[in-house]
């Protein structure tokens, strides 16, 4: 039983890294680059966030707010005081995981929509003190942020990098690492699913009250799993700071809260390599969509709503479901 | 099961593929002008007179033969005035599009998140966008044709102490025109010695500053108000004013220089004084005022083929054009070293907002003057002075 | 001091009535069907702005608020068959970003139809300001309020005195003991979100002459919509309407005495207060999870 879970994830995570190996053979420029770096670091945010949703079934409204607290955090520490990129990561990410427990545990009693609403209030107040703090934060034009330090390794999108005897351009530097974040970030929230925790929490989803029942810690389950998820959320808000080179409040507010919840239910929620597809699309579509102009918002609209009418379940466990479907009947028409 | 996941990725990495190359661009034989605009979303009202007047005047130059016998090719994106968008698509103009100059970014936001990308492609940049940080300090690649919120802050207060004006209220928006103008205010203030005796603010999609104003109103000593801010929002404010029967002289930002205002704020307007460029009042201008011609040709042109009035906003988009088009012009190529030393180096180039005359320590060019102070009488701009 | 009082309490009423207005819209859908509405603010952009369109072409004003308002429920009508309907087995979430994609649908269509700019409406009756102990009410507040008034009076009415309102009321409450005993639910939700969707045109029509109206009006009046009904307790009447008006004063107040910076901040501080004390906010009723 244990064996076939470790098979499967080693599985999936083959695959994705497969996939993010053969990717660049597909990359025509630098602008590319950049999309995927950036599909990669929203990708991971969403891994997190669907932890919370898909398995412990938490609707937030609100995680753009803990990305945003990263992302600041980050771009203050290292851009106004001078701090190493590493420890600003880390000790951001240790301050969202407080503010994510203080107001985890009064939010999370909350059920269905008032928890919704409850998260949504926390992500808009942290984009509110983002927006109006100028003296720190530079208001609503934004701030630059410096590039990522990783050791004494300068790690500039612009730069240029040799690595074991090849010179890599730092666009391209920039993808491998975002690659091997979303990796990590993959491998660990599989890790986490398959646990013990893993268990509890997608019985709470089933059902809270058969959960309590049977002696899980409904209330420290959730907690746990929302700081997990903020955490995620406050190391990618981080990393897309230093990529971006400039943030601005929008990092943190309601609009983008909506997207990370979005490519999590169009991805698939519950599905962890289902959510990085739902942030693949949701970050391509814009651009693919671009030169329709006018209609650009339009066409957003409808494919997200044609796409979750016919696949309430998101796009890859329907697709999953389709081939497998496929696969049965071949297999039976062949025996 | 193990193939039919790869195959099932491979499936998904082509189609990602496919799409990513979809919008890669090819051949590079006209000159290629590269824009990000806030064409819809919040800051619409900017961008769709930028992007109008862009499309326009690219048609219009190479009907009459391009530039160094070159076609100028427009390519364009919407960043819904999202500034990581905008740095997303400066980012595809630059390494996709392979762009030589870039004229964009309506707001402040937009073109200060692509500033960084911009300045390591080493291209040349004009914004379109108002905030003083744009160009101070001197940033080597990036130059901008709107003045600065400074210049209208001095404008304004300038013509306050003028009427004996030393203590104001202001109301600022707390979107990035708003909370930059706010900043630059307080700062020529306290220059000039006006006390800013009130300060509150509203957000950018507030339906009622009543509250607001009223506290202003109840701040004893206050003799003026001035409102920064662009959108509706100033709208609402001097509704709310007229309605809650303040008395001050009133003050609005150039954010609101449009007959837009004018039909939105209806009356409530009548007395209010700000900043503008001449393009509100072309006729009013004296006839040995050089830029008058400029301004009622690009008026008569805008109006007669988009028929819709003429927004001070598109005229940016004119002056960045054709400043572009001139360091081209003289620098004979569109090698960016070449264009961005010509840019630097342009003098005397009158324009609608102004007459710019650029230089290794200004790369906006203009000087508070060229701001006229207009006041609203019977629903008109009226020129002050 | 007062007049100063007096000022912030009508702006904040105001204001209130709208969010309660929008509020009332999502309690009905919420009640028929447990979707939360998120695109109940297009109904009000598209009340506003058809009517603000029509007159424009001419026609004269009653009849554009006529034909605005049936353009409406005709859009609630195609949200609900179209788009909710088949997609019943979905989970909650899913219907969520179902009503994402349908508002940015029917936003994106508004701007294309009628431009990105602001349009301004006239008030109903004079511009002339109300002057009270010194304060000032734009008169267009009492047209808000008062057909505020008419609209929940002629609700309940319709909930308690017509057979078409109680057969919404008895499928939220029971969907399953509704079909038994007859009652056609799909038929039921249907209404719901047609009249949900007058409501919001209603709302719509009568805030425009104070806030102006675009295409992009619903995305922050129909949040606020959304937070008035959670504060008042989902699905509660009496809560919409309360809700509303709450925050709407919170806002004037904070506005007026604490800070315009964080006004907003103050008032999703305050659901956050309500919620921890009153998790089904003021008004909700107390469903317990079935097992």
């Amino acid at each position: 039983m244990m064996n076939r879970f470790m098979q499967s994830r080693l599985r999936g995570l083959i695959v994705l890294a497969l996939i993010l190996i053969i990717l660049p053979a597909f990359l025509a420029n630098s602008f590319h680059y950049e999309l995927v770096t950036q599909m990669a670091i929203l990708a991971a945010t969403v891994v997190g966030l669907n932890l919370l949703v898909g398995y412990a079934g938490q609707i937030s409204l609100g995680h753009a707010g803990f990305f945003g607290l990263g992302a600041y955090f980050s771009g203050i520490a290292t851009g106004t005081y001078g701090w190493p990129s590493v420890p600003a990561l880390l000790v951001g990410a240790i301050l969202v995981a407080i503010i994510a427990w203080v107001v985890g545990r009064p939010i999370l009693r909350l059920k269905g929509h008032y928890l919704s609403m409850a998260t949504l209030a926390v992500g808009f107040i942290i984009a509110i003190i983002l927006n109006n703090e100028r003296d720190f934060t530079g208001g609503p034009d934004g701030m630059p942020v410096p590039a990522l330090e990783v050791f004494g390794w300068e790690l500039s999108a612009f730069g240029q990098y040799s690595l074991f005897g090849l010179t890599i351009e730092g666009f391209q530097a920039w993808y491998i690492f975002a690659s091997v974040v979303l990796l990590v970030a993959v491998w660990f929230a599989l890790n986490l699913i398959e646990s013990p925790i893993g268990r509890a929490l997608r019985s709470v989803h089933g059902s809270e009250v058969a959960a309590s029942v049977v002696g899980v810690n409904t209330a420290k389950y959730k907690s746990l799993v929302f700081v997990i998820s903020a955490i995620y959320a406050s190391l990618m808000g981080g990393l897309y700071a230093h990529f971006q080179g400039f943030i601005t409040p929008a990092v943190a507010s309601f609009e983008f809260s909506i997207l990370f919840i979005t490519m999590v239910v169009l991805g698939g929620m519950g599905s962890t390599f289902g959510v990085i597809l739902g942030a693949v699309v949701l970050k391509l579509l814009p651009q693919v969509l671009a030169d329709f102009q006018e209609l650009e918002t339009v066409m957003f609209g409808l494919i997200l709503m044609l796409t979750m009418i016919f696949m309430p379940k998101g796009l890859l466990p329907t697709l999953t479901a389709i081939v497998s479907r496929r696969m049965r009947k071949k297999a039976g028409g062949e025996a | 099961m193990l193939k039919t996941m790869i195959r099932r990725a491979g499936k998904c990495a082509a189609v990602a593929a496919a799409g990513l190359m979809m919008m890669s661009a090819q051949a590079a034989e006209p000159i290629k002008i590269g824009s990000f605009l806030s064409v819809t979303g919040p800051a619409s009202f900017l961008g769709d007179p930028e992007l109008k007047t862009l499309e326009m005047y690219v048609d219009k130059i190479n009907e009459e033969g391009g530039v160094l016998g070159r076609e100028l090719e427009l390519i364009h994106y919407d960043d819904v005035g999202n500034s990581s968008s905008a740095r997303n698509f400066a980012s595809r103009l630059i390494r996709s599009d392979e762009v030589d100059i870039i004229i964009g970014g309506s707001t402040t936001g937009a073109t200060m998140a692509a500033v960084p990308l911009i300045e390591q492609a080493r291209l040349p940049f004009i914004s379109l966008a108002g905030a003083v940080v744009i160009t101070t300090p001197v940033k080597k690649w990036v130059f901008k044709t709107p003045q600065s919120d400074r210049m209208a802050a001095e404008r304004i207060l300038t013509d306050m102490k003028d009427r004996g004006i030393t203590k104001i209220g202001l109301i600022s928006g707390t979107d990035g025109f708003g909370s930059s103008g706010r900043k630059q205010t307080l700062e020529v203030a306290e220059e000039m010695g006006v006390e800013v005796l009130a300060d509150v603010t509203y957000g950018g999609s507030d339906t009622d500053m009543s509250a607001q104003l009223t506290k202003i109103r109840n701040t004893k000593g206050v003799e003026a108000v001035l409102n920064f801010g662009f959108g509706q929002g100033p709208a609402i404010v001097t509704r709310n004013y007229a309605q809650l029967g303040t008395k001050l002289p009133f003050y609005q930002s150039h954010g609101v220089a449009s007959d837009g205002f004018l039909e939105l704020a209806g009356s409530s307007a009548e007395g209010l004084r700000l900043p503008a460029s001449p393009l509100l009042v072309p006729d009013s201008l004296p006839d040995d005022d050089p830029q008058k011609e400029v301004v009622q040709n690009y008026k008569a042109e805008y109006e007669s083929r988009w028929d819709s009035k003429v927004s001070t906003f598109g005229a940016y988009a004119y002056d960045g054009l054709m400043l572009a088009v001139r360091a081209i012009e003289e620098a004979g190529s569109t090698d960016p070293e070449a264009v961005r030393e010509a840019l630097e180096n342009i003098k005397g180039y009158v324009g609608v907002t102004g007459e710019f005359n650029m230089s290794p320590e200004d790369h906006n060019g203009l000087d508070a003057e060229s701001f006229r102070i207009l006041e609203v009488q019977n629903g008109e701009w009226k020129l002050i002075n | 001091m007062l007049a100063e009082f007096l000022q912030y309490l009508f702006t904040g009423i105001t204001i209130g009535a709208t969010y309660a207005l929008i509020a009332l819209g999502f309690t009905l859908i919420y009640n028929a069907s447990h979707v939360i509405n998120f695109a109940q603010g297009e109904f009000l952009m598209i009340g506003g702005m058809a009517t603000v369109s029509l007159t424009a072409m001419g026609v004269p004003m009653v009849l554009a608020v006529v034909l605005a308002i049936i353009l409406a429920g005709v859009l609630g009508i195609a949200l609900q068959r179209l788009a909710i309907a088949p997609a019943k087995q979905a989970d909650v979430v899913t219907l969520i970003i179902i009503t994402i994609g349908a508002s940015i649908f029917i936003r994106g269509i508004a701007q294309v139809v009628w431009g990105k700019e602001y349009h301004v409406m006239q008030n109903f009756s004079s511009d002339l300001p109300i002057r009270v102990f010194g304060a000032v009410l734009n008169s267009q507040s009492l047209w808000v309020l008062g057909i505020g008034a008419v609209v929940v009076v002629a609700l309940v009415l319709f909930f308690t005195k017509t057979l078409t309102g109680k057969a919404i009321l008895a499928t939220s409450m029971n969907k399953e003991a509704a079909r038994l005993v007859g009652i056609r639910t799909q038929m039921v939700l249907m209404l719901a979100f047609m009249v949900s969707a007058l409501l919001g045109a209603v709302a719509g029509i009568v805030v425009a002459p104070i806030t102006f109206t675009s295409y992009d009006i619903g995305i922050i009046l129909g949040l606020k919509g959304f937070v008035a009904a959670a504060i008042g307790g989902l699905g509660s009447g009496v809560g919409a309407i309360v809700g509303g008006i709450a925050l709407g004063i919170v806002e004037a107040m904070a506005a007026g005495y604490i800070s315009s910076d964080y006004k907003d901040a103050v008032a999703f501080s305050m659901i956050l207060l309500v919620l921890f004390f009153m998790p089904r906010g003021l008004f909700g009723a107390k469903v317990v999870e079935r097992v």
